[in-house]
Formats: C-alpha cells, sequence, structure tokens
C-alpha cells in the first residue's frame, strides 16, 4: 500500500490533487472525535479575545462556575487522584498501612520487573497480538469497505452492513464462547475440515499454542470488522464523485479507480485511525485473551494485564505494587507510541493528532 | 476498453446506473456479491448455530452435527437456565445497573459537555484540557483498585454507576454536536429572562435527543456486557453480580477448552440430566444473555452509527 500511495503522488495529475484535497474534508468528516480534541487547543488562541474575566462576567455564570467545580472534584477523585496512587510503585505498598505509612524501596520493584522472566513473556504477547489486530483489522476493514462501497443494490448493501456489525455489540465473553464452540471438536471448523479429509481427526485448536495468536486475530475480525469499516464507508461516501467519472473517461478501470482514487483518498483517515489506535495496542489484550486463553497455551496468550491483575488479585501472592509498577509501564509505552506515531506523521506532511 | 468510455461518456447525464454492464464488471459485481454474502453467514451462522443448540435436547446435542436448526427440540435447557439463582440475581442487577447507569451518566456527560460549550464560559479551555488528559492517562487497574476501597466503593452496586460517570469520550462528542447549535438560540433565551439551567433543560437538550440516544445507547450496551467489575470488585458478593459474571462462571465452570463431549458425565448436576446437558446450557445461557441486544438491535442500529460520525457533521 505504501507503494501505492507515493506512486499516486509522484503522478499529481487533476485526480490526486482533487482526491487529496477531497480526502481532508473526508477525515475531517469522519474522525469526529479527533477534531474536538484539536478544536479545545485552537479554541484557547480563540478565547483569549473572547470572554473578559471580569466580575460581572463571573457573577451572570456562577452557575456555571459552581457545576465546573463540581466536574473538577469528580475528575480529582476519579480520575487523578489513582494518578497520586502510581507512588505505590515506589514502595512496599501495603494496603493496612496505606500510602503515607508504606516502606519505601525506590526502583526495586521495576528491577523485579525488568528480572521477571514472566513479565518480558507477557510484553511480547502483547505487542505481537497487538500489531496483528491493528495491521489485520486496518486492511480487512478497509478492503470490506471498498467492496461494500461496489455494492449497487442498495437494500443489499444496507443488510450485509447491518449483519456485519452486529456482533460489536455483544460482550466478549459470548463472542469467547461462541468462538470456542465454532472451534471445538464437534464445531464447524473441524467438520468442515473432516469432511475435506484435511485431517482424520477432530483437532482441538484451543490447545495449541501455535493457534491463539491467529485465532485472537480472527476473533477480532468477526466483532469488530463491520463496526471498524462504517468509519471508512463515510470517508469513501464524500469522495467527489466527479473523480471516478473523469478517470473512467480517461480509460480507468474498477481497479485502476480503487487504487488511484479510493486508497488516496482514505489516507488521511487511515493515518489519523492508526495514530489513535497505537495507543490502544497495549490496551487491546484483555478480555479476550483472559477469556480464551488456558493452561496449554498460558506461554502465548497471557498479556500485561493478564499479569497486572494476577499480582492484584491472586490471594497468595498479591504485591500491590507491582501491579502499580507494570501498569505505569504499559501507560508509558502507550503514550510514548501515541507521541512516536504522531511526530512520524508530523514529520511526512500528513495528518495528525495534536 | 474504448467500448467502456464512450458508453460511460454518454449514458452518465441522462442515468445514474448504467443498464448495459461490461464483462469484466459483471464478473466483479457476481464474485463481490458472493464474497460479501459469504461474509454475512460468516458473522451469523455462530450466532444462529448456537441458538439451535440452545433449543436442542441435551443428550442428543453431544454428537455434534447441529447447524441451523435444532435436531431434537428442547426448552429444558432455558427451563434450567432461568431458574439459576445467580442468573436470576444477575438479571435483577444489571438490568438496575444498565437503567441507573445510563441515566446518570447521560445526565452527567450532557450537562458538562453543555458548560463546556458555552462560548462565554470562562474556565471552557483549562476545563476540556482536565478532561482530555484523563483519555491518555489513567492510574491503571491497581491504584482505582485500591482508591475504591479507600471509599469503600468495593463490596457494593455503586461501584458500577459511580465511577464511570463521566467519559472525556463521549463529552467531546456531546460537545461537539452542541457547538453546532446556533448561540442565537440561547441568547434569545437569556434575554427573556431564561437562566443557563433553563437554556440547558428547554433549549440545548430538546435538540440534542439524536445525540443523547446515541450516548445513552453506547452506554447501556457497556452495562449491559459489563462483568469485569463485577469479578473484581463484588466476587464475594454474590448478591450483586452481573449477567455477564454469571455466563463467564457458568461457561467455565461447564468446560474449560470445550475439547468435545465433555458434557454427559457432569449432566447430572441439573435435575433433569435426561434432556440438558452442558453444551445446551451454554447455548441457552449465552443466547439468553444476548437476547435483549440482538431484540432491540434492528430498531436501534441508526443511532449506534450515527454515534461514530455525528460530530463531525457540523464543523
Amino acid at each position: 500500500m505504501e507503494n501505492q500511495t507515493s506512486n499516486s503522488e509522484k503522478k499529481l495529475d487533476y485526480y490526486e490533487l482533487k482526491a487529496a484535497n477531497d480526502a481532508k474534508l473526508a477525515a475531517k468528516r469522519a474522525v469526529a472525535e479527533t477534531e474536538s480534541d484539536e478544536g479545545s487547543g485552537k479554541k484557547k488562541k480563540k478565547e483569549k479575545t473572547g470572554p473578559k474575566f471580569t466580575k460581572k462576567e463571573f457573577k451572570r455564570q456562577w452557575i456555571l462556575v459552581v457545576i465546573g467545580g463540581v466536574y473538577v472534584l469528580y475528575g480529582l477523585i476519579f480520575n487523578y487522584l489513582p494518578l497520586i496512587g502510581w507512588i505505590m510503585a515506589f514502595q512496599n505498598f501495603k494496603y493496612n498501612k496505606g500510602i503515607f505509612k508504606s516502606k519505601w524501596v525506590g526502583m526495586d520493584k521495576f528491577k523485579f520487573l525488568f528480572s521477571d522472566e514472566k513479565f518480558i513473556l507477557v510484553i511480547r504477547n502483547t505487542f505481537v497480538m497487538g500489531v496483528l489486530n491493528l495491521v489485520f483489522s486496518t486492511i480487512v476493514a478497509i478492503a470490506f469497505a471498498i467492496l461494500l462501497n461496489e455494492v449497487r443494490n442498495k437494500h443489499f448493501k444496507k443488510s450485509i452492513q447491518t449483519i456485519s456489525y452486529l456482533p460489536h455489540f455483544l460482550s466478549w465473553i459470548i463472542v469467547v464462547a461462541i468462538v470456542s464452540d465454532t472451534v471445538s471438536n464437534t464445531g464447524i471448523i473441524n467438520e468442515i475440515l473432516l469432511n475435506l479429509h484435511i485431517i482424520d481427526k477432530p483437532y482441538t485448536f484451543l490447545a495449541h499454542p501455535g493457534w491463539f495468536w491467529p485465532l485472537v486475530t480472527l476473533s477480532h475480525l468477526w466483532k469488530e470488522t463491520g463496526w471498524n469499516a462504517i468509519i471508512y464507508l463515510a470517508a469513501i461516501t464524500s469522495i467527489d464523485p466527479c473523480l471516478y467519472e473523469s478517470a473512467s473517461i480517461d480509460g480507468a478501470g474498477r481497479f485502476q479507480k480503487m487504487r488511484y482514487i479510493t486508497l488516496p483518498s482514505l489516507r488521511p483517515t487511515i493515518i489519523i485511525l492508526l495514530i489513535m489506535n497505537m495507543g490502544n495496542v497495549l490496551n487491546a489484550g484483555f478480555e479476550l485473551q483472559y477469556l480464551l486463553g488456558n493452561d496449554l497455551v498460558r506461554g502465548v496468550s497471557r498479556t500485561i494485564d493478564i499479569y497486572i491483575l494476577d499480582w492484584a488479585m491472586d490471594g497468595r501472592n498479591m504485591d500491590y505494587s507491582l501491579g502499580t509498577a507494570a501498569g505505569i509501564f504499559k501507560t508509558a509505552v502507550s503514550i510514548t507510541l501515541i507521541v512516536l506515531a504522531n511526530t512520524i506523521a508530523k514529520k511526512k506532511g500528513d495528518e495528525r493528532l495534536f | 476498453m474504448a467500448e467502456v468510455s464512450t458508453e460511460v461518456k454518454l449514458e452518465r447525464p441522462l442515468k445514474k446506473h448504467k443498464k448495459k454492464m461490461p464483462k469484466e464488471d459483471v464478473i466483479f459485481y457476481i464474485f463481490n456479491t458472493i464474497f460479501l454474502v459469504l461474509f454475512a453467514i460468516v458473522t451469523l451462522y455462530p450466532v444462529l448455530n448456537t441458538l439451535a443448540y440452545s433449543f436442542n435436547d441435551g443428550n442428543d446435542a453431544i454428537r455434534g452435527g447441529i447447524h441451523f436448526l435444532p435436531r431434537r427440540w428442547s426448552i429444558k435447557n432455558y427451563n434450567s437456565v432461568l431458574t439459576k439463582e445467580g442468573i436470576l440475581v444477575g438479571a435483577k442487577i444489571t438490568v438496575l445497573r444498565t437503567i441507573l447507569g445510563t441515566l446518570t451518566s447521560l445526565f452527567a456527560n450532557a450537562l458538562l459537555s453543555f458548560i463546556l460549550s458555552r462560548k462565554k464560559f470562562l474556565f471552557k479551555s483549562s476545563l476540556s484540557l482536565f478532561w482530555i488528559i484523563t483519555m491518555y492517562a489513567s492510574g491503571g487497574l491497581v491504584p482505582t483498585m485500591i482508591l475504591f476501597r479507600y471509599l469503600h466503593l468495593t463490596e457494593s452496586f455503586w461501584v458500577y454507576v459511580i465511577p464511570g460517570m463521566v467519559s472525556a469520550f463521549n463529552v467531546m462528542v456531546m460537545r461537539t454536536y452542541m457547538e453546532g447549535i446556533p448561540d442565537s438560540l440561547e441568547e434569545s433565551a437569556m434575554l427573556e429572562g431564561a437562566g443557563y439551567m433553563t437554556v440547558f433543560s428547554k433549549i440545548i437538550s430538546p435538540l440534542c435527543k439524536p445525540v443523547y440516544a446515541t450516548i445513552a445507547l453506547f452506554v447501556a450496551v457497556y452495562h449491559w456486557n459489563a462483568w469485569f467489575d463485577a469479578m473484581l470488585y463484588n466476587r464475594m458478593n454474590p448478591e450483586y453480580t452481573t449477567l455477564q459474571y454469571e455466563l463467564m462462571k457458568l461457561l467455565n465452570n461447564v468446560s474449560a477448552t470445550s475439547s468435545g463431549p465433555v458434557g454427559a458425565s457432569q449432566g447430572g448436576q441439573t435435575a433433569s440430566a435426561q434432556t440438558v446437558t452442558p453444551i445446551t446450557i451454554r447455548a441457552a445461557a449465552t443466547i439468553a444473555t444476548m437476547a435483549p441486544i440482538i431484540a432491540l438491535y434492528p430498531f436501534l442500529q441508526r443511532y449506534f452509527v450515527t454515534g461514530l460520525t455525528i460530530g463531525g457533521v457540523k464543523e
């Protein structure tokens, strides 16, 4: 895909220029949330010329200030106090002693983490599964959106789309139940493989470590493809139809149009979503892995979040400080990834998040 | 190729769809349709299959080979699931938290979006920044859990409702929508003596119904599907369990790796062992848990979708 887009940029004839312009519009329309984030930054400048901080103005909107104060209080308690809890990572935290009386141990907990083989293993697992998910869900969602966009019958298109994002609203517990039924010994996958004589006895997918990552990726695809495609479909719909018409006058075929108009137009949307999802690479590794994993595939199924949960819940060797330290590591990496992706996008002159 | 282009040139201005399609296109459409139908089947089949199992006789189901329809009909599975103590309590708590959680969360998010979207609000930018930071930096599982214990929120119902009330993400979506409403409405109401709260309840909120509906649905689905908080904070309190958590326990008890016909021997736990086995119980519980979402889905799905693009309509 990298090749295709750079190719088309070299050409830079009328369509591409138009497509690039259009794509910016599409991205703006499609990625609403990002816009509003950015908005606050931009508005700061405007505001300085806006409301003046006078006693009269303050009195007039006292109710807004009071409500704002309540929200600050709420945010401080539920969103910012846990951040202060990060100091637990530098203590040998005991719940009874509390944060003020627990013993300080400096960086010991972090040292332990990075010498713990299990922790290195869960980092690897989380990264691999996160990247697999990100790559495949993006590619498949774009492909699905493009193919769906080619459908002419409106009712058919609508029904397929409606069906496609139904699984998004099912809980991971239900999805895992469904997935494990599907790949079970009596499930449809084994039945098909048996009937095609590819295997001669049922294969237990969930008991083989080699199958765990593919199964996780496939489960994600099953659950989220339709949902992820919505945003790309919105972006495709907002591409100027003139582009396609003039391209076909010039003799472009269907696939050429996809390649030289649709894909370049989607570029900004893809990049913004990739940046946003970068921060989630490490977050995407909990429910599914926790529910689908079992003792036979422990080595490949456990992720950072499961590791943290073990320290937080297991009665015998519970260690809140270690759990906190691992959590800090995760947050730090997530923020670094977002900033990194954003910087790269900035350097290449693409859309960016902040 | 030459033919294609002339055809387009002539026909486009007159009709939206060309009647004659080039051969290449016909082949593409056929394959595309087949592919998309396959996609739909792959999406729906596992759900329909579970549905079929849930209505099938237990012992009969162990043989496998059931696809779209049950082989031997039975509703005993549902009888057995819907009389389980845990499931009933879980259902009650889940309904309660879905209703209460959605209402409080909608109100909290809407009010915050309202004050953040007032152009004259003095602390507008600082308060938005305050909340945007929470989207990226979170304390993590352990500090949050310990905080809740100090606040005595654990071992209670309120841990489901209070902590997650404000979501910065939802607020940003709502705020963008509210910013699209003309200021003149607020100004004229204020000239006639309305205060900010009247503007919020009488002018802004009625205009925000679509975005309210979308956010409410998202929150409701979240609450309906929640299980992790029940496991983390109320593991020892069966009276505060949730439906999904009960489903999870059921699935875990019944079979760990779901390696084939595990059921027969364990089937004895239930009263009518002849017709109810773990395989069908799992299926029935799964279907019962997803039923409300599936039932409401056709009517509400358009709200779900608008939610993704709603904020961007207004710029």
